[in-house]
């Protein structure tokens, strides 16, 4: 994540607590001017530490962190969270219940003449798509509600940067999709540059422009959600991103040799170890095909679980001789069931990641 | 009281932006916190330094004298003998009112907390003015087991709500009879609680002045009391205070340490059904019988009393300029001594509900100093304190409100804290965020969520200045009276009905309040 003019550069972020592990270790990342990023990691992976330290809640041990240009937490600099511009959507919203919504979006308007700030408040619920609830209190709004007011109010300001943390993760999955894009909405329309911090990899990879997966304290792969799906750095961020299959393999020319027979390769590993190593190949579920058993298909196996999902099913095959068991993408229209005798074959390329085979 | 999960259950914790590091406090909060610590600790300092002033030989003389050693004998003994009773009076109340068909259960149980809004030492003016052959050790004893056996029924009556009728049920399905599964299986899981209510009960009577007083039976308060004002020499009054703050903060070390053990022993309990309760059957009436006794002789009897003084008392008895002024001076200093203790309670409250680190608890810790210091003693070391370094103070308002300030800072501490822990930390980031200073967010976003528990708090403070009396005692300005003062005095020279007016004043003013705080929970 390169550029010119950058809303936010974090680098090379380092934190403790206490005496214990890292939380950040090294960490470092930059989100451009007007772009939504997409922090992605599991629990306990310091996405949290990460978003208190650019707040200015929290003061790193060593790093730097640049917003809108400016150093507010480096080397002889710490700027209050008061004065860093970097506005926040906590989890619930976290409205002030004393206050009413329009109160609570002029909130950080307080520099602002009376005018102004009334105005700046009705285009901030304008943008949320709530303005006749101006003179509501927080608890009549519903969840989904309470997060816009609270976008409103944190946009207020004009701020250099907002920080999102795991906003929907309190609702039902139903409205989680239908607030996910007026959010991602009104933010382009506001020309604000943000940073989400999630552990759904749904989320980050349909909300975000780019996306960067964390993993204690690190920064292990930063792009665009197309790229991290089709090209993660290593099998766990395979697994991560997306439902992965993971097969042993031995390179083989341009080839993989793995349990589904000879795979063609994306891209040959770079090093001189390019000759016969051993390793990792990653598909993903789509690129797996159910065939009749009959088929000259790459390889046979037997349907151990079916999971529907309506629109489409996650079959289950295990591959004869103790092989591995491999996860196949297919139509909701399928008929196979468990016990039966399947083909399966691979479309398209894989990845091949040496290394100590993974199970 | 209500936790801090009211507001925030739904959230996890691990990943939410509130958790985490701490950043570290502010000064506007430090500032003041560590100004309310150091003065909550003034008072215990001064008073050692005190008593030490001619030398440990000499304060160790004055400990070993035969009378400072009667006297020990004297506060165990009352001690003993008061928490012996206020534990058969508070657990068998508790597991009648609990866990049994006793008719009128849910009256037997707001009965048993009355005592708790009538000061003690009104509750002695009327054994003693009813009976003065009491005076000395059974009126002592009386006037405090019915003052004090709520603190033993309460957390008793909460346990036992708590506890699993499985095992009960179990020892019953194993052979054990009612009686026998009462004292195997029920009364060791009732200890935790009994324990704390019984040091808390012990506090009390150790620290009690106005009672003891009344009822004429010398024990360490008292004879401080007479000490600092029959001798020039201030330090055996020091040291007799120093004794007593030694026993009293071993008491609340230990109260502690069963505060620790009955809470983890409560946890998770989460008892999906309530027990059964047993069937007195023809042991009703006597139930009945024992605890109407117990209500007529700690709600009747002193209510009764009173009633009958005021309608003896002619209008010669009523001095009604001085009721009036007595009055209008204890709101006064109640209601000055409330606002300023809950100011200073506040930054400590925001503190210790906020940040973790080392320090704040330290200060936590200091301010409740005033839980362990009785309030004679604290009277008497800001007497030596302002009579060496303060003179203009002696005897002056400002003085006597210091007094209630290190003595209920406690009270007003634990309301803060609780007010503040409602509502959820990331609301004050979130402020933050939005350019508002520490001193900003603490004006715009924690206080006036807190409001309601602060003003709570500073409504129980009043309560409890209202009813001080050792402290007020010595330190009240020359001339000056509250009603605890006058009622102490027209008691002391035998003049019941002229007493009376100014207890049913304490027993009045303090019920509105309390009234209003029952109401509000």
């Amino acid at each position: 994540m390169t550029s010119g003019s950058s809303g936010l550069r974090v680098s090379a972020l380092t934190h403790a607590y206490g005496r214990g592990d890292r939380v950040l270790d090294g960490l470092g990342l930059t989100v451009p001017e007007g772009e939504l990023a997409a922090v992605l990691g599991p629990s306990g992976c310091g996405k949290t530490t990460l978003l208190r330290v650019v707040a200015g809640f929290l003061v790193p041990d060593s790093g730097e962190v640049v917003v809108g240009g400016r150093v507010v937490s480096g080397p002889g600099a710490q700027v209050p969270p008061e004065r860093r511009g970097v506005g926040i959507v906590a989890q619930e919203g976290a409205l002030f219940p004393h206050l009413s919504v329009a109160r609570n979006v002029a909130f950080g308007l307080r520099t602002a003449g009376r005018a102004e700030r009334r105005a700046r408040t009705a285009e901030m619920l304008e943008l949320v798509g709530l303005g006749e609830y101006a003179d509501r209190m927080p608890h009549e709004l519903s969840g989904g509600q309470q997060q816009r007011i609270a976008l409103a109010r944190a946009l207020a300001p004009r701020p250099a940067l907002v920080l999102l943390d795991e906003p929907f993760n309190a609702l039902d999955s139903a409205l989680r999709a239908g607030l996910r894009s007026d959010i991602r909405g009104a933010l382009r329309a506001a020309g604000a540059t943000a940073l989400l911090v999630t552990h759904d990899q749904e989320e980050a990879l349909s909300v975000a422009d780019r996306v960067a997966v964390i993993r204690r304290g690190r920064v292990v792969q930063s792009g665009t959600p197309q790229e991290l799906y089709a090209r993660p750095a290593d099998p766990w961020v395979a697994s991560f991103v997306g439902e992965a299959v993971l097969l042993p393999a031995a390179l083989d020319g341009g080839h993989a040799a793995t349990a589904l027979g000879r795979v063609p390769l994306t891209a040959l590993p770079a090093g001189p170890a390019g000759g016969s190593a051993t390793g990792t190949v990653v598909l993903r579920p789509e690129q797996l095909r159910l065939t009749a058993p009959t088929e000259d298909a790459s390889a046979r196996g037997r349907v151990a679980e079916v999971r529907y999902h309506g629109h489409d099913a996650l079959v289950l095959v295990e591959l004869p001789d103790g092989g591995p068991s491999v996860t196949v993408r297919a139509p909701g229209s399928l008929t196979v069931r468990p016990g039966d005798e399947t083909g399966v074959r691979v479309d398209g390329t894989a990845a091949f990641h040496p290394g100590p085979a993974a199970s | 009281m209500t936790t801090d999960s009211s507001r925030s259950v739904r959230r996890p914790a691990a990943a939410s932006l509130a958790a985490g590091g701490r950043r570290r406090p502010a000064l506007v909060l430090l500032l003041p916190a560590t100004a309310a610590a150091l003065l909550a600790l003034l008072p215990l300092g001064y008073l050692g330094v005190r008593a030490m002033e001619h030398g440990w030989g000499y304060a160790w003389d004055l400990i070993a004298e035969a009378r400072t050693l009667e006297l020990l004998g004297r506060s165990l003994g009352l001690t003993a003998i008061v928490v012996t009773a206020c534990l058969v009076l508070g657990v068998s109340l508790a597991w009648l009112t609990v866990r049994t068909t006793l008719p009128g259960r849910r009256i037997w149980a707001v009965l048993a907390t009355l005592p708790l809004a009538v000061p003690s030492y009104v509750a002695a003016f009327t054994w003693i003015s009813a009976a003065p052959s009491l005076a000395g050790l059974p009126g002592a004893a009386i006037t405090l087991t019915f003052a004090c056996f709520p603190y033993v029924f309460l957390p008793v009556a909460a346990a036992l709500r708590g506890i699993d009728p499985a095992q009960e049920e179990a020892a019953r399905s194993l052979g054990s009879g009612a009686l026998r599964t009462f004292w195997r299986v029920t009364v060791p899981q009732l200890r935790p609680a009994a324990a704390g209510g019984a040091i808390l009960v012990a506090l009390y009577v150790l620290s009690d002045f106005g009672s003891v007083s009344i009822t004429r039976y010398d024990t360490f308060t008292r004879a401080i009391h007479s000490s600092y004002q029959a001798s020039f020499d201030r330090t055996p009054a020091a040291v007799l205070g120093c004794v007593l703050v030694a026993m009293t903060v071993l008491l609340v070390l230990a109260e502690n340490r069963t505060r620790g053990r009955a809470g983890h022993s409560r946890t998770g309990r989460g008892s999906a059904r309530p027990p059964a309760d047993l069937r007195l059957g023809r042991w009703t009436a006597p139930a009945l019988a024992w605890c109407g006794a117990v209500a007529a002789a700690a709600v009747g009897f002193p209510l009764a009393t009173l009633g009958y003084w005021l309608t003896i008392g002619n209008s010669a008895d009523w001095d009604l300029e001085r009721l009036w002024s007595a009055t209008l001076a204890t709101v006064t200093v109640a209601a000055a001594g409330a606002a300023v203790t809950t100011l200073l309670a506040l930054p400590v409250g925001v503190l210790s509900a906020r940040h973790r680190g080392r320090f704040a608890r330290l200060l936590e810790q200091s301010v409740y100093a005033g839980h362990a210091v009785p309030g004679i003693t604290v009277g008497l070391a800001l007497v030596f304190f302002s009579v060496r370094y303060a003179y203009p103070l002696y005897q002056e308002t400002p003085l006597l409100i210091a007094a209630y300030v290190v003595l209920f800072l406690p009270v007003a501490v634990a309301s803060a804290r609780a007010a503040v822990l409602q509502s959820p930390p990331v609301l004050e980031d979130v402020a933050r965020s939005l350019g508002r200073s520490p001193l900003r967010v603490l004006r715009e976003v924690t206080v006036p969520l807190a409001a309601p528990g602060i003003g709570a708090g500073a409504a129980l403070t009043f309560v409890v200045i209202m009813k001080e009396l050792p402290a007020t005692l010595l330190l009240r300005p020359t001339g000056t009276d509250t009603l605890a003062t006058r009622l102490w005095t027209e008691t002391g020279a035998g003049a019941f009905a002229g007493a009376a007016p100014y207890a049913a004043g304490i027993v009045l003013l303090a019920a509105v309040p309390s009234y209003l705080l029952g109401r509000r929970s």
